[in-house]
């Protein structure tokens, strides 16, 4: 296994007297895909977000390269997708990305977001408002979005909501591209077919605590539907 | 320095083509502004009753105020759709640049709306608002950066409450109370056509009072979007 490129040191998180995440600890190992699984509610959004700098940990500590989480430091090199899909309705697809490419400082801006737009089909619609597109079509601009600045670790929370077959095959094929670039994912999901396609490594937690971490394998992508079952 | 201006300027300009895109918030904006001046002048006749005259300025921020209110309470619910606000916090900008490129969209926002009122104000409240222009928009555009830095501030801090278009103008017309004084009393004497003599200490609050509130807002709207 790689150096870890994100580290979870004890990690709790609490909203209001609920703890969402509790005594966390988990290596996520640098080039590889993690498979953040696990049932509603057991955390998984939450650990996102503080990997992603959204949330603090109420408790405990995020180690982000081997150095202590720092948003100023860190933000630049990581790119998510969350439930939202922190796109301007009223710009269009180009304007997006061109928006986000001067906020992330991307050299050669104007290549990289038309590069963007034909990676993920949307070519035809560049010039069209995002509030013209089709739920589907908006994902995989989000997911442009999300890689426009080739981040280093790539954080997805229920990347395929609403892709057609051949956009989530488009997405599995960017996540491998990614990993094979040395690139770090973490996938949350509910596609457990899909995501167990992909993934490296699995961590499933269950009610905020970590109940298995581990290399992905075989077994797991031949059943994916037991997959709770096996692992409790 | 230049990134964060350069930032600020990629919040503002995104802003801008929004707003000139949907137009939701100016027309709202301008459109009020035009029937206050109207319904004023009705009310007070300033045209018959000349001693009116002199309460020009403070009817005119009156009507600002409450016109830039309903500028800043899209301020920061604008980015509520589709979480946008978090896309911004993850980015690697600044909190201070976030604050300032809104200041700055908005603040030019409140600005046309303003120059745009001015030639009707003018008329229905017979007054010649051409008399010292450049001293006139000095006091509009500090005027104006002191009201948005704090309504930006606190469209912070109110924007996911959703009683935000109650709670903003409660927590901003106290705040705003200094400025607005210095802005009234500057306007009301340009307006007149007489000098500023002593009142030049009212500009020089005004100046002091947009610097502190300006570095105040850049330092904390990051702590209140965290919060």
């Amino acid at each position: 296994m790689s150096a870890s490129a994100i580290a979870l040191r004890d990690v709790w998180k609490f909203f209001g007297e609920f703890p969402a995440v509790r005594a966390l600890n988990l290596d996520i190992p640098s080039k590889g895909i993690i498979a953040l699984l696990g049932r509603n509610g057991a955390g998984k959004t939450t650990v996102l977000r503080m990997i992603a700098g959204l949330l603090r940990p109420s408790r405990g500590e995020i180690l982000i390269g081997g150095a202590p989480a720092d948003h100023e430091q860190h933000a630049a090199s990581i790119g998510m997708v969350g439930h939202g899909q922190w796109l301007y309705d009223d710009l269009t697809c180009r304007e997006n990305l061109a928006f986000f490419a001067r906020l992330y400082d991307v050299p050669s801006a104007t290549e990289k977001v038309d590069h963007w737009i034909r990676e993920v089909g949307l070519w035809t619609f560049r010039d069209s408002r995002v509030n013209q597109l089709s739920r589907g079509m908006r994902q995989r601009l989000t997911i442009a979005r999300a890689l426009l600045h080739s981040p280093a670790i790539l954080l997805l929370d229920e990347p395929w909501t609403s892709l057609d077959d051949r956009a989530m095959d488009l997405l599995s094929s960017l996540l491998l591209r990614a990993q094979s670039e040395n690139h770090t994912v973490v996938v949350s999901s509910h596609q457990l077919k899909e995501t167990l396609q992909i993934a490296t490594h699995l961590a499933v937690v269950d009610r905020g605590r970590l109940v298995f971490n581990g290399p992905n394998r075989d077994e797991f992508r031949q059943s994916p539907h037991d997959l709770y079952q096996r692992i409790s | 320095m230049t990134r964060l201006l350069r930032q600020a300027w990629t919040i503002a300009a995104k802003d801008l083509r929004t707003e000139l895109r949907n137009k939701e918030s100016i027309s709202a904006a301008l459109s009020f502004t035009l029937v206050v001046i109207l319904l004023f002048s009705f009310a007070f006749d300033p045209v018959g009753n000349p001693d009116v005259r002199e309460q020009a300025g403070g009817l005119l921020w009156i009507i600002y105020l409450f016109s830039g209110i309903l500028l800043l309470n899209r301020t920061f619910s604008r980015e509520a759709a589709n979480d946008c606000l978090e896309a911004l916090v993850a980015s690697p900008m600044s909190g201070a640049a976030l604050f300032l490129g809104k200041a700055v969209s908005s603040c030019l926002l409140l600005l046309v709306l303003e120059l745009a009122s001015l030639p009707l104000f003018g008329v229905f409240y017979a007054v010649t608002w051409t008399n010292d222009f450049g001293m006139l928009l000095l006091v509009l555009v500090l005027g104006s950066w002191g009201f948005t830095v704090i309504g930006t501030l606190f469209s912070a801090v109110t924007a996911n409450n959703r009683l935000r278009e109650l709670m903003l103008p409660l927590l901003v017309f106290p705040m705003t109370l200094p400025a607005l004084l210095a802005c009234v009393e500057l306007t009301s004497l340009i307006l007149l056509g007489e000098p500023l003599g002593d009142s030049v200490a009212w500009l020089k609050l005004l100046f002091g009072f947009d610097v502190i509130f300006t570095l105040l807002g850049a330092v904390l709207l990051e702590v209140v979007l965290l919060a």
